[in-house]
């Protein structure tokens, strides 16, 4: 297969599969990898896809993802499917689906909203799904459902 | 339908079915305020307004004392604790310990439903920066039934439909009853694009133009709003827009002769006060509806009915 003609397999960790194209680099940010990482990452962008047309692939050795990321790399590739790799076999795959609710993941875009304040609570959006994600602040009700990476936490 | 110990958010909380029935028990309030004279006796309402406020505040107090109950206030926030840093969950943790319900305006959009996560007793929400203001789109909406100009009525919302939280909680009751909607605003005040997808997605019948004059032959009810000068983030922006409405009685030669205006009141130059004299003008006889629309919404919160 043409991925594998790119990057090769991994012996143990998580390939996140159908990323939805550009979002590659957002989901390294929701793992925290970042220059100085020590993990070993392999990524492709933009690389054919039958289903998606185009999509992104994220691999990384020795990690399994905890539940929050996966809740987050939802937020921003809805279709994006895990795969947990363990000598080299796939031990269990999935895809990812968004939750009902998000809760303290996102900093609301209104600035005037109260959970951008120092009052002791945490945002929290509820989760549609309907051309894409859509996330209703569940204070202010502001809608967020562009950049949607931006807004993480 | 039972009331008891509901918080009072936001109209996008209530069924049609609900409202009518505030609006009914409103009406009863109306017509014999003496009987229910001493139905919250022994209760208390607290009221903590972060914001100035005429009209909400005294409707409240009159309404929560013509059932016979009695009102605690914050008083002004320079004089409470407020001043001394205290956050908004412990002030309400605090006086939800000392009343039966709270009635809370505050800048903050969302204050409101974070006051009814922490408080054991009822929130009413008494504006919340520019998010909601059910109670007031509840008189808004009795005002209309009484002029029998709710179910499929043609209504223009005027002015600041950006930051207004009576037109923001006052466009989703009005899909309820069919309402044909146009909005008036200038670019920089139009109705957010959350709200029109919302109102549009669950049926809503809504335009949107720039011109009030075109739009008054048209309606049945022109609800006017102040263009709110604390509400800009830069007074640059409010200078571009202040004054950019003005109803007067010779725009209303055009208009139906049972058309009736309203505005949430307060206003600054929105309305010449010459209209006051006009048979449209409903907008005092509006701020009179709060009394028995605010009596209803607290004997049902405290579940005195």
């Amino acid at each position: 297969m043409e991925r594998e003609l790119r990057v090769r397999p991994i012996k143990d960790g998580t390939v996140i599969d159908h990323v939805k194209a550009g979002q590659a680099l957002n989901v390294l940010r929701i793992l925290g990898i970042k220059p100085g990482s020590k993990e070993i990452v392999s990524i492709v962008m933009n690389v054919p896809s039958k289903k998606m047309g185009k999509k992104d692939i994220v691999k990384v050795e020795n990690r399994e993802l905890r539940e929050e990321e996966v809740a987050q790399i939802s937020l921003i590739s809805p279709e994006a499917t895990i795969n947990i790799i363990r000598n080299y076999e796939v031990v269990e795959k999935y895809k990812v689906t968004p939750p009902e609710y998000v809760i303290g993941m996102l900093k609301c875009p209104n600035v005037n909203c109260i959970s951008n304040t120092s009052e002791p609570v945490e945002s929290k959006f509820m989760v549609t799904r309907e051309n894409g994600i859509k996330l209703r602040c569940y204070y202010c009700e502001r809608v967020l459902s562009e950049n949607i990476a931006d807004h993480l936490l | 339908m039972n009331f008891k110990n509901r918080d009072i958010l936001s109209t996008r909380d209530l069924t049609r079915e609900e409202i009518d029935y505030i609006l009914n028990t409103a009406e009863k309030f109306d017509k014999n305020p003496q009987e229910f004279s001493d139905l919250l006796k022994g209760r208390i309402l607290a009221l903590v307004f972060y914001e100035p406020s005429t009209r909400t505040r005294i409707s409240f107090e009159t309404a929560m004392k013509k059932l016979g109950g009695e009102v605690i206030s914050l008083g002004a926030v320079e004089a409470s604790s407020i001043a001394k840093g205290e956050n908004l969950s412990d002030t309400i943790r605090i006086v939800s310990s000392y009343a039966d319900a709270i009635v809370l305006r505050h800048p903050k959009d969302g204050a409101s439903k974070l006051a009814a996560e922490v408080s054991p007793v009822p929130v009413i929400n008494g504006g919340d920066g520019a998010g909601h203001h059910p109670t007031q789109t509840l008189l808004d909406l009795y005002t209309m039934r009484k002029e029998n100009k709710l179910e499929g009525v043609r209504i223009a919302l005027v002015g600041d439909l950006k930051y207004g939280r009576t037109v923001h909680s006052l466009i989703y009751a009005l899909t309820f009853y069919s309402a044909k909607i146009t909005l008036v605003a200038p670019e920089e005040l139009s109705m957010p694009r959350d709200i029109i997808e919302d109102i549009k997605r669950i049926g809503g019948d809504i335009e949107e133009t720039s011109d009030l004059k075109e739009v008054i032959p048209e309606v049945d009810v022109l609800y006017m709003t102040r263009i709110q000068k604390e509400r800009f983030p830069d007074p640059n922006e409010y200078r571009k827009v202040a004054g950019i409405y003005r109803l007067t009685p010779e725009l209303l030669e055009s208009a139906k002769e049972d058309m009736i205006i309203m505005h949430p009141l307060p206003r600054v130059d929105e309305i010449d006060p010459r209209v006051d004299e006009t048979p449209q003008a409903k907008y005092f006889e509006q701020a009179k509806n709060g009394i028995p629309v605010r009596m209803a919404i607290l004997s049902l919160v405290m579940g005195a009915l």
